[in-house]
Parts: C-alpha cells; structure tokens; sequence
C-alpha cells in the first residue's frame, strides 16, 4: 500500500440495505432506458422470488459444492505471519474455485436464475476475463448461449482468457469503442440486452449496475464472508479477525468478504484498490479516493469524471480493476461510519 | 448567462405541437449531436433544420458513455467530444442561437452530465440559456421525479421523458404524470439507429400510449425515410429522426454546402407532413 485515506461519513442503517427502488442512501437506484425497467422490474420479482425458493438454494448449494469446489480452504500463511512479523495471516482461497477466481460464484447464481426465468440466452462484460470465463463456463453446464463482451485493449492483454471462453462455446464479442475496455464492454453488453431482453439474461459481473444487480451479486458472494467466519471460528475459537483485507476493482468479492463484517464494529475493513501510475485523473482507478459522485451504467456511484460529467479513463495493472464507475454496493462500506473500511492503494 | 425568458403558461413546445395540431399535422423533430463535426459548424446545421422545417429540435448533449445509442450517434459523440463539446457549450450554443431560431429546443442527454453539475444550477443554466425542454436517456421517471423533474419544472422547463413497448400501464402514467410538453415513445426496443422497417405493431402500440397520456406523443428510433415519416405521422403528434441526419452530417462533414444538403433532405423528410 502507498496511501491510506479514511473514509467517514455516517452510515445510516438504511443505506445498509436498499429502499424499495434499489438505493442505499444516495448510491444505487435504477437509472436505466425505460426500455430495459420492466425487465429490470421482472428480474427484481424473479430474484425475489427465487432466492426465497428451497429448491434453487438446494440446487445452487449442490452446484457451488460438487461443481464449483466449495468450500474454499482458509488458510493459516504461516510463512507470511513469519515474514512479516505482524498479524496472524489467514488467505480466504477463492482463487482454488473452478475457473480460478470468485467471479463463478455470482456468474453460477445468475445463469441459474436465468434458466428458471426461461432465458436461453446469456451475456456478460469482461475486463480481465475472470467474469467471462466464469459466465462461459456456468452457460456450458448449464446448456444456454453465450456472448461475452470484451475491450479489443482487454482481448489484447488477456488472450488465454479469451481462448478458454471461445473453448467453453462461447462468442467473445470485441468491442471497439470508447477506451476498449471495461467500461466500453459493459455499454455493449446493454445496447444488446435492450434489444433482447425477451430471451437474454445479462449476468453483470459485480457490485454495479441497476437494482436488482448490487443485492443480487452480493448475495451471490456473501459465501466467501460467511464461510470465512465459520473456517476462523473452527480453526481459532473466534469467528472475527481484527482486520479484513480485499482487493476493490469492481467490488465483488470485497462485498462478498466485508458482507459478514457489516454487523461487526470492531471488524476493521479495508479495500486495496489500484493505484496505477499515480494519483492524477486518468493514472489510477482508485474511485474511493478520487472518484465523486455521478450516474454510470445504471447506477449512482464514485465515478472518475471530469467536471463537465464525462468519464475519464483508468490505469491499473488489471483488467477488472479498470473500471471508472465504483459499484454502489461497494461504496456502501467504503462511506460507512465509525472508520468502517480504510482504503490503500496498490499498483 | 442572463435571465430573458419569461414564461407563459404554456411552454413553447406546448405551443408548437398546438401549432401543428391547427394545421392538422405531426410536428417534425430532427435530432442533431451538438458540436458535430464542429461547435462552430452547429448553428448553421440549426438554422438548416428550422429552414428545412423543423417544428422542434432534438440537441443531443453528448456523453463518454452512451448505451442507448447505435454506432451512428456513438461515433457522432465521440467527434463532438474530440471537437470541445460539453454540456456548457450546448448550452452556450442555446443561449446564443435560441431566439434567433424561433423554434423549441430539447437537450437530449444522458443525466451525468446533468448530475455532474447539480440539478438545480442545471436547471437554471438551461431556464437562462432559453432551453425548453430536457429529455434524459437513462433518467426514468421513477428516478426523475425524485430529483431533476422538480428542478426543471421550478424553472419552467419542460420535461420529456420516454415510454417503450415494454412500459406497462403503471409506467406509462408514470412517465406521463412526469412529463410536460411531450412524450417521446421509441419506436424498437433496441438502441438509436436506422432501420428498414417500421414494427408491424407501431400503429397499435402507440394508440395504446394516446389513450393514456394526455400529452403529444412523439415518436423515435428507427425512422429515417420520408415513408416512414409519413407511415408514423398518421398515428403520432410528432415525429423524430435522428440517426440518419447525423449520418449524413458524418459523410458530409468536409463539405462546403454540409448546411444546404441538410435542409434539403430535412425537406424531403417534411414533405409528407405538409401535403
């Protein structure tokens, strides 16, 4: 970490979950084309409904556990504690999870709501292409189409990625506008689903995006936090750590972590996000720090922009992580109260 | 920028579709991306919509990030960025060409821009600049009326808001209750662009929205032919095309006589409506 900045701004106990039109205090909302609001309205009711349904839970634990490889060993870094001479470390190991990250647990959930939903068609932004792999592989097991969409910058940089999806049966879409990364393939993945709402799902990637995509992707990654309370207490006695550590590009699988932490004060919650180059607009995509408020990709959220509202490129050492737009799932924690999550800046 | 605009009771772009409904016409909106190919090119490419027969003129505010628009107005955008555009200059273009005009003018936009600047300073920049309408892509009425209707209408200035096909009967009132002026309703649940064909349920659909709303209904999204214009110009108070005016701005960009060759295909797209 090069910096860190403490966020304080009270966190009322509404903006912790959201009002009835998807907004946790002044982040969040529904700020989509009229066209896509009643799907949008209809994926709300069906994720509603199904989340609540012991047959998709049962069906989603049994994926998650024979398919996925849940659960992730906690590991005790006995070496790194050693090395570093500080804090026991434990390693929450998502990165063992099929496909290689967390991403396929939200990615599973939400093609399997699809299929319920009766969609047989599946599309998905990509940065790094963790998400899309994730999307590819979950479409494939579960027999729907699959489009992911990909910066031409991004299939550049990640070309393995782009091969194991293509491998998975799916089309990777290249899109060459604006920046050609993420932010420009997410703008792709909605001009497509305004036109194919009727039979296609979107399985946006993270914490971002209209209601009901914030709570649903959490919920979706809210395993990692509470399968990581459960590994801490059996492994040493006690179920919170005095620190929580998670990477911040989208927000996924921080919220995913910080998620059985909300509740607990004395839990201190930091978010690393990328520092890139340094700290002028358009070197980094560290939005905590540098982002204000604004409307992007359907939601309000920390977005890096010029004062004139247009967005402004990112640079980081990573796909995802180049993202302008803070997800507002993310930034919940991140402006909570009582110094809840403190934020330190990496490459 | 100075306030010089007092309003009467009806707004301007009430006052034009009425103008139209005397004459027993729809109203033709052509749509343009403000500081395409040049903020210095914009004025003269107004004046040709007006000479060409434009009732009401859609200025499209452009935006980093526009996922309601085809590649068309996407590429428009992109050169009126690279060319200075911002939402100060479009108002400043407004402000300065707006009377001279004499015709209604609706930003078309996304809502950070607007968001960026804070509504109610939005709100008043337009109101002074002599905007009469504001028409945000990716602000429904759920969100609007929360935030930037309230704002506008302080300033007596309209806001339009859009209906699609799948706007259930709920959201149509809501959009509707939300609006003044008109309502614009898109014609394809796709993203801005031409298009052959008109949907075969267009009559229909927008029949469906007059019985509802007590509001001009504009139509958009698809249209580009003086056809269609005519096609729609049967069921709609008013008609917009948009990509196919950009389009041709794009491929004439360079072209001395750009203004001419726009007022007279505005012309032909306005023919039907003045038979």
């Amino acid at each position: 970490m090069t910096s860190r900045d403490r966020v304080r701004t009270p966190l009322s106990a509404a903006a912790m979950e959201p009002d009835e039109g998807g907004r946790y205090g002044v982040y969040g909302g529904r700020y989509a084309p009229e066209t896509l609001m009643a799907p949008l309205e209809e994926l709300s009711r069906a994720w509603d409904r199904l989340r609540r349904k012991r047959a998709f839970q049962r069906r989603l634990r049994h994926l998650l556990e024979h398919y996925v490889g849940r659960p992730t060993p906690l590991y005790f870094a006995e070496r790194l504690t050693e090395h570093l001479g500080g804090a026991r470390i434990y390693l929450k190991r998502e990165d063992l999870l099929h496909t290689g990250a967390h991403k396929i647990n939200n990615a599973l959930g939400q093609v399997l709501l699809a299929k319920e939903m009766g969609k047989t068609r599946i599309i998905a932004e990509t940065g790094a292409g963790q998400h899309g792999v994730a999307t590819a592989t979950a479409a494939a097991l579960l027999g729907l189409d699959c489009v992911v969409y990909m910066g031409e910058e991004d299939m550049r940089r990640q070309r393995l990625n782009v091969y194991r999806m293509q491998l998975l049966g799916a089309e990777v879409a290249a899109v060459d506008a604006g920046s050609r990364t993420l932010k420009d393939a997410i703008n792709e993945a909605f001009r497509d689903w305004v036109a194919s709402f009727a039979d296609t799902h979107y399985v946006l990637g993270t914490v971002t995006g209209p209601e009901p995509y914030p709570r649903m992707v959490r919920q979706f990654h809210s395993v990692i936090g509470s399968e990581a309370r459960r590994q801490l207490k059996r492994q040493t006695g006690a179920a919170d750590p005095d620190v929580a550590i998670a990477c911040v590009g989208g927000g996924s699988n921080a919220m995913g972590l910080f998620s059985a932490f909300l509740d607990r004060p004395d839990v201190l919650l930091v978010g690393v996000e990328a520092g890139g180059r340094g700290p002028d607009l358009g070197d980094h995509a560290a939005r905590f720090s540098g982002g204000t408020l604004g409307v992007l990709h359907g939601a309000r959220t920390l977005v890096l922009q010029d004062e004139e509202g247009q967005v402004v490129g990112t640079h980081s050492v990573s796909g995802r992580a180049r993202l302008p737009g803070r997800r507002s799932r993310a930034c919940v924690p991140a402006r909570s109260g009582a110094d809840r999550v403190h934020l330190g800046h990496g490459p | 920028m100075s306030p010089r605009r007092r309003r009467s009771s009806r707004s301007a772009i009430a006052a034009a579709f009425a103008g139209c409904s005397r004459q027993e016409r729809a109203a033709f909106i052509p749509f343009l991306v403000a500081g395409d190919p040049s903020l210095k090119a914009t004025p003269d490419l107004l004046r040709a919509l007006v000479a060409g027969g434009a009732d009401v003129i859609e200025l499209g505010v452009s935006f980093s990030d526009p996922i309601a628009d085809g590649p068309t107005i996407q590429r428009a955008s992109n050169r009126a960025l690279a060319a200075g555009s911002s939402l100060s200059a479009v108002l400043g273009i407004v402000e300065r060409h707006r009377e001279e005009l004499g015709v209604p003018i609706v930003l078309f936009t996304y809502y950070n821009p607007v968001h960026a600047r804070g509504v109610a300073t939005f709100a008043a920049q337009a109101a002074d600049s002599g905007v009469d309408g504001v028409l945000c892509v990716d602000l429904p009425p759920d969100e609007g009326l929360r935030e930037l209707q309230p704002a506008l209408s302080e300033r007596d200035v309209d806001s339009i808001y859009l209906i699609a096909a799948t706007s259930t009967k709920e959201r149509i009132d809501r959009a509707a209750a939300a609006s003044n002026g008109f309502v614009y309703y898109t014609a394809r649940s796709d993203v801005t662009g031409e298009r052959d064909d008109l949907i075969p349920t267009l009559a229909r659909e927008v029949k469906r929205v007059r019985r509802r709303v007590h509001l001009p209904v504009a139509v958009g999204f698809g249209i580009s032919t003086p056809e269609q214009v005519e096609e729609v110009a049967r069921v709609a108070h008013g008609v917009v095309v948009g990509s196919s005016l950009v389009r041709l701005v794009e491929e004439n960009a360079g072209e001395p006589d750009l203004a001419a060759r726009l007022e007279r295909r505005v012309g032909q797209l306005t023919a039907p409506l003045r038979r």
